[in-house]
């Protein structure tokens, strides 16, 4: 469902003669081989992972295999504070990116659509940080901000939205690049107003862009570990879950509960993307 | 079907005082003055490009005139937004919302206005264009057909003063576009409003409007019934657009109260004063294809006939109810004559020699030649071709 969700287009398939089945299955071969090898495979060792219990031998890394449930409940007991921080983080970068990079895909898609130079020179600007190393960027903004500010919930959410500002901004110019201007021109007739307009008309056609653009930053944002973590913008209490499974991973070596950790945060996610896709209603648009 | 109650509230009178409209590189409307009377069946007809899209746009509010006043009902509006417009438009590309249902789309103008009841009107609206039992699907769901008259009952429902129709039949078939036309006609007699019609089909035009004005390069040539256009146009361009016309160059010979009389050639060609433009010198005279009689002897010229010949008969399509002949001559070019087929059997066969009469009455002589280039001369720059094509999209 999350997947339709970033289909900019949309549009009906058409349906070739289905003649050699096998076919089909031939050229699908790869990309299952692909998913399995690299999505599912990995999938179940993280399963077993997080089920794991500390060997008897008690060494510093070293688990055998179990079906150890209680996992989930000591990681949710002991780092709750840090889920719940992910996603608040998460929830104010994506609202405030979406606040930022709405006007900004409006400006590019429907304002400079008249001139392709600005309108290509615009999309060029937003896109080009992307030729400089997402880690460089973020370590140059803790040279930027005065250093008061880095280690604060400001400075990590400051950079998540800064980061994800390109993800946001290109699903919805997509969208927006599609407006029919004549629909517009239609709610000024039907005694809209310009304000009026733009919310029964111009955002809900543009819903698809805005779902695609605010899952394809809230996702990577929730389980980001980049910013939150004190060598780039964060300080002691601006952990996110992130920097937590990062931590059980490579430094305690509790690798059952870095795990858990991942498995939990899918789940959320999942969940939140569902409920949001559906709410939006954006399956019919697309 | 219709609750005349309900849609008792009338049109209101439009008035185009000097509207200009310049675009970068060319004028797409010049000075324009019109009145359409409050209730009446306008039709804007012209070729594409000739300014009528953009006169309606205008009137709509979607595009600010250069110069000028629009006046609706009394009222000055030419510096209003388009909402504040007491106008509606059926779009020729229908412009329904794709995320409503029919109904929404419908209801949309009411809510706006905070009209009580918006659901229960939209429903009337929908059952005057017959469409009711598809209140709930959406756009994508109707047929062109459908979508057009869904468009109409999202503009007629507002009862606007006036209600702007930009080509809507274009996109349909011959026989849906004829039916709607029917439609269209007797929803604007049932519901009263002033209809504003802009469209480059003359059949339509003259099938639905009381008056229609012919526009070119930014004018209006002429503009009355169609009966009267059609009977006695006044231009070359007006002559040729709306039917078709056999036009011969002429020098006046004598000029009597009643009648012109003028040499064609060979020929005299008369025709009554009041029928002419002009009165002296050479001038463009006309007649309809239709006036044309085909003789195989020349018949005796008087001075209520016409006649034109020897010519050949070049090329003959037979349509079903007439036959077109095409006759050529050296000294008048090709001729139309269309014939009713009132017998059976051929009236006459490719290359045959014959003469051509008809009733002096039914000759015009016009305003200006076919080699004029109009009154605005015709801008062939890029830029100009650039605009145009952006504008026409």
């Amino acid at each position: 469902m999350a997947i339709t969700a970033f289909a900019p287009g949309g549009g009906a398939v058409e349906q070739a003669p289905r003649k050699r089945p096998w076919t089909a299955l031939i050229l699908l071969a790869p990309g299952i081989a692909y998913m399995l090898l690299f999505f599912l495979a990995p999938f179940i060792q993280l399963i077993i992972t997080s089920l794991q219990a500390p060997a008897a031998s008690g060494g510093i890394g070293e688990y055998v295999a179990a079906f150890q449930l209680s996992n989930y409940a000591d990681a949710i007991v002991e780092y709750w504070p840090h889920i719940l921080r992910s996603f608040a983080y998460a929830l104010i970068a994506t609202v405030v990116g979406l606040l930022i990079s709405y006007p900004l895909a409006y400006l590019i898609g429907v304002k400079l659509r008249a001139l392709p130079m600005l309108q290509g020179l615009a999309l060029i600007l937003v896109v080009a940080p992307f030729f400089i190393s997402f880690l460089l960027r973020t370590l140059a903004w803790k040279q930027i901000l005065p250093s008061e500010w880095i280690g604060t919930h400001f400075s990590v959410v400051f950079g998540l939205i800064y980061n994800f500002i390109p993800f946001m901004t290109l699903p919805i110019f997509s969208s927006l690049q599609q407006l029919d201007m004549r629909l517009v021109e239609a709610g000024a007739d039907l005694y809209a107003s310009p304000t009026t307009t733009f919310f029964k008309v111009t955002l809900p056609l543009s819903m698809p862009g805005v779902v695609s653009g605010t899952l394809l930053s809230f996702i990577p944002m929730s389980g980001d570990y980049v910013n939150a973590s004190r060598e780039f913008l964060g300080g002691t209490d601006t952990a996110m879950v992130g920097n937590v499974i990062e931590a059980n991973f490579l430094q305690t070596q509790n690798y059952p509960i870095a795990a858990t950790l991942s498995i939990v945060l899918m789940a959320i996610i999942l969940v939140i993307v569902a409920t949001y896709v559906r709410r939006s209603g954006t399956e019919d648009l697309l | 079907m219709v609750d005349a109650e309900k849609f008792a509230e009338s049109g209101a009178d439009l008035e185009l005082q000097a509207i200009q409209k310049r675009f970068p590189g060319f004028t797409a409307v010049e000075e324009l003055d019109l009145t359409i009377p409050a209730g009446s069946f306008f039709a804007l007809l012209g070729p594409s490009g000739c300014g009528k899209t953009t006169t309606l746009r205008m009137i709509a509010g979607l595009e600010e005139p250069t110069a000028g006043r629009i006046v609706i009902g009394g009222t000055d509006v030419t510096r209003l937004k388009p909402h504040a417009r007491p106008v509606n438009t059926v779009f020729q590309s229908y412009a329904l919302f794709p995320h409503m249902t029919i109904l929404e789309n419908v209801a949309f103008g009411l809510r706006r206005r905070k009209v009580g009841d918006p659901v229960a009107k939209a429903h009337e609206a929908l059952t005057l264009v017959e469409l009711d039992h598809l209140a709930d699907r959406k756009p994508s769901q109707l047929s062109g057909g459908q979508q057009q008259r869904v468009a109409l009952a999202r503009a007629v429902v507002n009862r606007p003063a006036l209600l702007l129709l930009d080509e809507p039949l274009g996109a349909l078939d011959l026989k849906l576009r004829r039916q709607m036309q029917q439609e269209l006609k007797k929803i604007q007699q049932d519901v009263g409003l002033t209809f504003l019609h802009v469209t480059h089909d003359q059949e339509e035009a003259m099938t639905m409007a009381d008056t229609v004005a012919v526009m070119n390069q930014g004018r209006i040539e002429q503009m009355g019934a169609p009966e009267e256009l059609y009977d006695r146009p006044r231009t070359v361009f007006v002559a040729n657009f709306l039917g078709q016309s056999n036009l011969f160059q002429v020098e006046v010979v004598e000029t009597t109260d009643r009648l012109i009389r003028t040499s064609a050639g060979s020929a005299t060609i008369v025709l009554p004063r009041e029928r002419a433009e002009r009165d002296s010198g050479s001038m463009t005279v006309g007649v309809r294809p239709e006036k044309l009689r085909l003789h195989r002897e020349a018949p005796a010229a008087d001075g209520a006939v016409n006649v034109v010949g020897p010519a050949r008969i070049t090329d003959i399509s037979f349509i079903g109810v007439s036959t077109q002949y095409t006759v050529e001559s050296a000294e008048y070019g090709e001729l139309q004559v269309f014939a009713q087929n009132v017998e059976a059997g051929p009236q006459a066969s490719l290359g045959d020699e014959v003469w051509v009469s008809w009733s002096a009455g039914h000759t015009f002589g016009l305003a200006d030649d076919p080699t004029a280039t109009g009154p605005v001369a015709a801008d062939f720059s890029t830029r100009a071709i650039a605009t145009r094509a952006a504008l026409a999209e």
